[in-house]
C-alpha cells in the first residue's frame, strides 16, 4: 500500500502487471501510433534521465504547455520522477496570460508543444528572467532559432539514454524520496474572478481520489479513454493521469483538436467524460442531420426516439459491472445475442402485420380496409414488457445502434458530465440511447470529486451523492462545503487565500449555493453563492438558473442575465451559430456572418419566444419569480476566451462582461428600442480590431405577480 | 550533378545561396504576333525563395510556363542543372523534379484530399498496372510507403481533419493548401507556385506564408513564387525579379527592388509632364 504513494511508483507497479499491454496512443500520420506500459516507461525514464542531466533541482516548477500528446504527460510524470513540480498550462492562452503564471510559478523550466507555444515563451522570456530551459515536443519550423537555452524534447531524452549509468542512482533516490505528501501537481484555477490560483495537490490528494472514484465505478485496466481536455484542467490530469494509472487503461490521444470527433469514432472510448457542451453540439449536429434526412429514416428515428424515452433506461444499459474486467468474450456473445433479438423482432412485426393484412383483405371489400388500421400484435403472445424488450432491441439495430457508432459511444460503460448544468433534454437524449451518462460535481480544490451519481440513481437535476470518503455540509447561506482526502494542499505563495478557501478542520467553501434533496440525499447546486443577490425589492435574484434554462434551447449558445440591485432582470443572448445558421439556410434566409445573422428580425422573433417560455417556466417557481427576464438582446459577437468574456473553461465572466458592454446594460435599462455600440475584439493572434453595430432591444413578455400566484396555487 | 558556378550570396536572414538550379537565358516567347516575353535572363538559385512581380499582364504566368517546360520559349534556352533542357512533354519535366500549383485552382474536385495528394506521388510509382490492380506484394508495398509519404505531407500542412473529404466540399483557403500539398508530394527539386494568396483572407495568407517558409526550410526545396501581395513577396522572397510588357525591370534582394525607379514607375505609374 504504502509503497505506491506516487505516480512513478504507480507506473512502475503497471509495467509489472501490465507491461505488455497499450498505455499510451496517439493518431500521427493517420495511424494509431501504440506505446505499451513498458515503452511508455522507457520513454519516461529517459526523458527523466534528460532533465537530469540539464540539471533539474528537487521541488522546482516545470511548466508544460501543449496540446493533449503522449509526450506531455510523460513529461509530467519524468518531472515527477526528478522530484519537481508539473504545472501543466492552458495552451491557447495568449502571452500575456502565460506571463502571469509562469512568473507566479518561477519555473525554470518550460515545456512546449510547439512553435507556437515556444514563441509565447519567448516573447515573454524579457520580462520573465528565471526561464532557463525552453524544451519542445514538435520540431517543425524550429531550426532558425537559437538554440542555446532550447532544445528538443527526442535530443534530451537521447541525452538521458547516454547517461543512464552515470544518472540511474540519482533517478532511483529521487523516486524512492516521493511520498504521500509530496507535491503531485500544481493547477492553475481558470480565474472566474481575478487572476489565476495555483492549487497544490499532493500525492495523496490525487492518488486517493483517483482510487476511490476507480473503485466507485469498477472501472478495469481494459478501459480506453480519449485524453481531449486541456492538460491544464484539473479533471484532465485526474482521469488521463491519477486514474489511468491507478486502473492502468489506455489513454487515446487525437490526431489533432479537429479530429477529436473522428478519433473518438474510431476508439470507442468505454470511458468518457465531457463538458455539457460537448454533448450539446453532438445533439445538435444529430438534429440537424436528421432535418435533412430522408423522409423514411425521419420517419423511424422519430418514432424509436420517442418509444426510447420511456423504455431506454430500463432496457438500454449496459450492464452495470460489479466488479473489475470481465473477459470480452462474453461481452461480444451478449452484443450479438442483443443484435439477433432485433433483427429477429422486427422480421416477426412485419411478418405479423403481412399476416394480419392477409386476413383483412380475405375478409372485408376493399372500402372497409381503411377502417382497420390498427396495428399491433396478432395473438398477445408475450406480455408488455417483454414487447417493450424485443422492440428496444429493434431499434437498437435500426436507429440507437448506428446512432451510437456515429457519436463514437458505442462502447461507452461510464461517461460523465460536470462543470455546468446540463439541459434536461439533452441528458435524458443520451440515456435513452443506452449511454450511462452521469453527472459529477467538483473543483480543481477537491481533486475533481465531490459527489457523483451511482448507476441506477441518475437524474438530470441533482449532482449526485457525496463521492467516497468525502464529507459534505451546507453552511446557513446555502453555501455547500466538504472535507476529504483530495482537498488540496493550498493555493501557491497565496497564504491569504488558502485561509479564507479552507478552515483549519479541512473544510472548502465550494462558492456554491446548493442543498440536499429529501428522502435520495441527493445534492442540488442552484447558483454561484456569491452570485445569488437581492433584487431591488428585495425578491431572491439566481442568474445562473435562468441562463441554464435559456441554454438549453439549441439556438441559444450563451446567455448573461443581469438584475441584481435593480428593479427587473435582463439579459444578453448568443445564438448558436450552427443551430441557426442552419435554421437560416432552410429558410431562405440569407447571411454573411455572426452579427448578421444575430440581428435578423426573425431571429429576435424565435430567441423572444424563447424567452417567454423561460419566464413561464421561472414564473412557477414562487421563490424565483422575480427572475422573469423584461427585456433582452442578441449581442453581435461571440462571447470569448481570448477577449476575456469567458474563462479558459468556457464560464461566463459576469462582471467582466457587465463592465465592457457597459451601454448596453445601460440601454437595457433605459427604456431605448436600439443602440449603437463599438467593440474592441482581439483575433487569435493577439491583434486587435473592432466591431461596430446597431443592437436592437426586445421586450419579453413576463408574468405578473398576481398571475404567478395563481399557477403556484 | 554539376552546378553552374556563380558569385554566393548571402540572404537577409544569414543562409549562404550557391548553386544554380536553373538558368534563363535570353528568352523570349511569342504566340504569333503578340510578344509575352522579350529577351529575359535570370537564374534561380539552390534553396532560395524566388520571387516573379509585375502588374497585370506582365508575362508573369507565362514565364512561369516556361520555366515548367509548358511552354517553349521561341528564342533562347533554359538550362536546369547545368544542362540545356531540350523540349519536353509535361510528365517528362515532372520526373526531372519540377512541381506546380496553379493560379485556378486545379485538384480532383471529386477525390478526397488524401487521394489528391496521392496522385502528386503518380511519377513515382514503379509498380505496373496489372500488379496494382491485383495488389501483389510490391504494389502493396509501394502504397504503403507513398501512403506514408503522404500522411508526412498532411501533417506538416496540418490538413489532418480533411484527409477523406473530397476537396469540391473544402472553403478555398485549404483548397490552395492541399494544392500545395500535391505539388509537395513529388519532392520536387524546383517547386513553381502560382499565386499561392490570391483571395485569402489575412489569416489564410499568414498561414500559406508559414507553409511556405517551412516548405523551403525543411523540404530544401527551391521555390519559385508569383505573387500579387507586395508584403508577402517582400517579407518571404529572398530575390525578386519584376516584369512588366513582357521585360524585366528589376532583379535583385526585396530591399534593393523596393528602391529602384523604374519598378515604382511600373507600380505607381508616371506623370507624363
Amino acid at each position: 500500500m504504502d509503497e505506491l504513494c506516487s505516480v512513478p511508483a504507480l507506473l512502475a507497479r503497471n509495467v509489472r502487471l501490465y507491461g505488455g499491454k497499450p498505455a499510451y496512443r496517439e493518431k500521427e500520420f493517420g495511424i494509431w501510433q501504440c506505446w505499451t506500459w513498458a515503452e511508455a516507461n522507457d520513454e519516461i525514464r529517459a526523458l527523466a534521465l534528460g532533465l537530469l542531466a540539464l540539471g533539474i533541482e528537487r521541488g522546482e516548477h516545470v511548466a508544460i504547455i501543449g496540446r493533449n500528446r503522449p509526450a506531455h504527460y510523460w513529461s509530467m510524470v519524468a518531472a515527477q520522477m526528478c522530484g519537481a513540480i508539473p504545472v501543466p498550462l492552458y495552451q491557447d492562452a495568449v502571452a500575456e496570460e502565460m506571463a502571469y503564471v509562469l512568473d507566479h510559478c518561477g519555473a525554470r523550466f518550460v515545456i512546449c508543444g510547439d512553435q507556437e507555444q515556444v514563441d509565447k515563451v519567448i516573447e515573454v522570456q524579457d520580462r520573465i528572467h528565471h526561464i532557463e530551459h525552453v524544451l519542445y515536443n514538435d520540431k517543425r519550423g524550429m531550426r532558425k532559432y537559437d538554440h542555446r537555452q532550447l532544445n528538443w524534447l527526442a535530443d534530451i531524452e537521447a541525452e538521458g539514454r547516454a547517461a543512464r549509468i552515470r544518472l540511474e542512482p540519482e533517478l532511483e533516490a529521487r523516486i524512492a524520496e516521493l511520498t504521500w505528501e509530496s507535491t503531485c501537481v500544481m493547477l492553475y484555477t481558470s480565474g472566474t474572478t481575478g487572476k489565476p490560483k495555483g492549487v497544490v495537490l499532493s500525492n495523496r490528494n490525487i492518488i486517493e481520489t483517483a482510487k476511490a472514484s476507480v473503485a466507485f465505478d469498477n472501472l478495469g485496466q481494459d478501459e480506453e479513454v480519449l485524453a481531449y481536455l486541456p492538460m491544464a484542467w484539473v479533471g484532465d490530469f485526474i482521469f488521463s493521469i491519477g486514474q489511468a494509472m491507478v486502473a492502468g487503461f489506455c489513454v487515446n490521444c487525437p490526431e489533432s483538436p479537429e479530429t477529436m470527433m473522428t478519433d473518438l469514432r474510431e476508439i470507442g472510448p468505454t470511458y468518457f467524460f465531457a463538458p455539457p457542451r460537448i454533448f450539446e453540439t453532438m445533439l445538435t449536429n444529430v438534429m440537424i442531420r436528421m432535418e435533412d434526412a430522408g423522409d423514411l429514416k425521419h420517419a423511424i428515428f422519430k418514432h424509436f426516439m420517442e418509444f426510447a424515452k420511456t423504455t431506454g433506461e430500463t432496457y438500454g444499459m449496459p450492464r452495470y459491472r460489479n466488479k473489475q474486467s470481465k473477459p470480452t468474450l462474453r461481452r461480444r456473445v451478449r452484443w450479438a445475442f442483443r443484435y439477433a433479438m432485433g433483427i429477429g423482432f422486427a422480421v416477426e412485426t412485419i411478418v405479423e402485420n403481412a399476416v394480419r393484412g392477409f386476413f383483412v383483405r380475405l375478409r372485408h371489400p376493399i372500402e372497409a380496409r381503411k377502417y382497420f388500421k390498427a396495428r399491433g400484435p396478432l395473438l398477445n403472445l408475450y406480455p408488455q414488457p417483454l414487447r417493450d424488450y424485443f422492440n428496444y432491441r429493434t431499434g437498437d439495430v435500426l436507429v440507437y445502434g448506428p446512432l451510437k457508432n456515429t457519436l463514437g459511444l458505442s462502447r461507452i460503460r461510464v461517461a460523465y458530465t460536470a462543470g455546468e448544468a446540463i439541459g434536461p433534454e439533452i441528458f435524458d437524449f443520451y440515456r435513452s440511447l443506452g449511454i450511462n451518462l452521469k453527472q459529477l460535481y467538483g473543483q480543481t480544490e477537491a481533486s475533481v470529486f465531490i459527489t457523483q451519481q451511482p448507476d441506477g440513481e441518475v437524474r438530470s437535476d441533482t449532482v449526485g451523492v457525496p463521492s467516497p470518503g468525502v464529507e459534505l455540509k451546507i453552511a446557513e447561506n446555502g453555501e455547500v462545503f466538504y472535507r476529504s482526502p483530495g482537498t488540496f494542499v493550498e493555493y501557491y505563495k497565496n497564504a491569504e487565500s488558502t485561509a479564507s478557501t479552507k478552515d483549519p478542520e479541512g473544510w472548502v467553501a465550494t462558492g456554491d449555493a446548493g442543498f440536499f434533496e429529501e428522502g435520495t440525499g441527493h445534492l442540488r447546486i442552484i447558483d454561484r453563492a456569491k452570485d445569488v443577490g437581492k433584487m431591488a425589492d428585495g425578491r431572491l435574484f439566481a442568474p445562473k438558473y435562468v441562463e441554464n434554462k435559456l441554454k438549453f434551447y439549441p439556438d441559444i449558445l450563451e446567455a448573461v442575465v443581469f438584475g441584481a440591485g435593480r428593479e427587473m432582470c435582463t439579459a444578453f443572448i448568443n445564438i448558436d451559430l450552427t443551430a441557426v445558421g442552419n435554421w437560416a439556410e432552410r429558410n431562405n434566409i440569407a447571411y454573411a456572418s455572426y452579427q448578421e445573422l444575430a440581428s435578423h428580425p426573425r431571429v429576435l422573433d424565435t430567441i423572444q419566444a424563447h424567452v417567454e417560455e423561460v419566464n413561464r417556466s421561472v414564473a412557477e417557481d414562487p421563490m424565483l419569480s422575480g427572475c422573469q427576464i423584461h427585456r433582452f438582446l442578441i449581442l453581435h459577437k461571440e462571447l470569448d476566451a481570448d477577449d476575456g468574456e469567458l474563462t479558459r473553461t468556457r464560464k461566463v465572466r459576469r462582471n467582466i462582461i457587465a463592465e465592457k458592454f457597459d451601454d448596453l446594460v445601460t440601454a437595457l435599462y433605459d427604456g431605448s428600442d436600439s443602440i449603437y455600440t463599438e467593440t474592441e475584439v482581439t483575433y487569435e493572434d493577439g491583434r486587435k480590431g473592432s466591431i461596430k453595430a446597431t443592437l436592437q432591444i426586445r421586450d419579453a413578455k413576463v408574468i405578473g405577480r398576481a398571475q404567478a400566484g395563481q399557477v403556484a396555487a | 550533378m554539376t552546378m553552374a558556378s556563380a558569385e554566393p550570396y548571402v540572404t537577409e536572414d544569414g543562409r549562404t545561396i550557391r548553386g544554380v538550379v536553373m538558368e534563363l537565358k535570353n528568352i523570349t516567347l511569342r504566340f504569333g504576333g503578340v510578344v509575352a516575353i522579350k529577351d529575359i535572363s535570370f537564374d534561380i538559385r539552390e534553396g532560395e525563395i524566388r520571387a516573379i512581380i509585375g502588374p497585370n499582364g506582365a508575362g508573369k504566368s507565362s514565364m512561369l510556363n516556361v520555366i515548367s517546360g509548358f511552354y517553349t520559349p521561341t528564342e533562347g534556352e533554359v538550362w536546369f542543372e547545368g544542362k540545356p533542357r531540350p523540349k519536353m512533354r509535361p510528365y517528362k519535366v515532372a520526373q526531372q523534379g519540377i512541381a506546380r500549383t496553379f493560379q485556378n485552382i486545379a485538384l480532383f474536385s471529386g477525390m478526397s484530399t488524401l487521394d489528391n495528394i496521392m496522385t502528386g506521388r503518380i511519377t513515382r510509382m514503379r509498380t505496373g498496372l496489372f500488379s496494382q490492380a491485383l495488389w501483389m506484394g510490391k504494389a502493396e508495398r509501394e502504397e504503403t510507403e507513398h501512403r506514408a509519404a503522404v500522411e508526412k505531407i498532411i501533417d506538416f500542412l496540418e490538413i489532418q481533419h480533411i484527409r477523406k473529404t473530397p476537396v469540391g466540399r473544402l472553403p478555398y483557403g485549404l483548397q490552395k493548401r492541399v494544392e500545395l500539398g500535391r505539388a509537395l508530394a513529388a519532392e520536387p527539386r524546383l517547386l513553381l507556385l502560382d499565386e499561392p494568396m490570391a483571395g485569402m483572407n489575412v489569416e489564410e495568407k499568414e498561414d500559406m506564408s508559414r507553409f511556405i517558409l517551412d516548405v523551403n526550410d525543411e523540404f530544401g526545396a527551391t521555390i519559385v513564387l508569383i505573387e500579387h501581395d507586395m508584403g508577402v513577396v517582400m517579407d518571404l522572397s529572398d530575390r525578386v525579379v519584376v516584369m512588366d510588357y513582357g521585360k524585366k525591370i528589376g532583379d535583385g534582394p526585396p530591399a534593393e527592388v523596393r528602391n529602384n525607379k523604374e519598378v515604382i514607375d511600373a507600380y505607381l505609374g508616371v506623370s507624363h509632364d
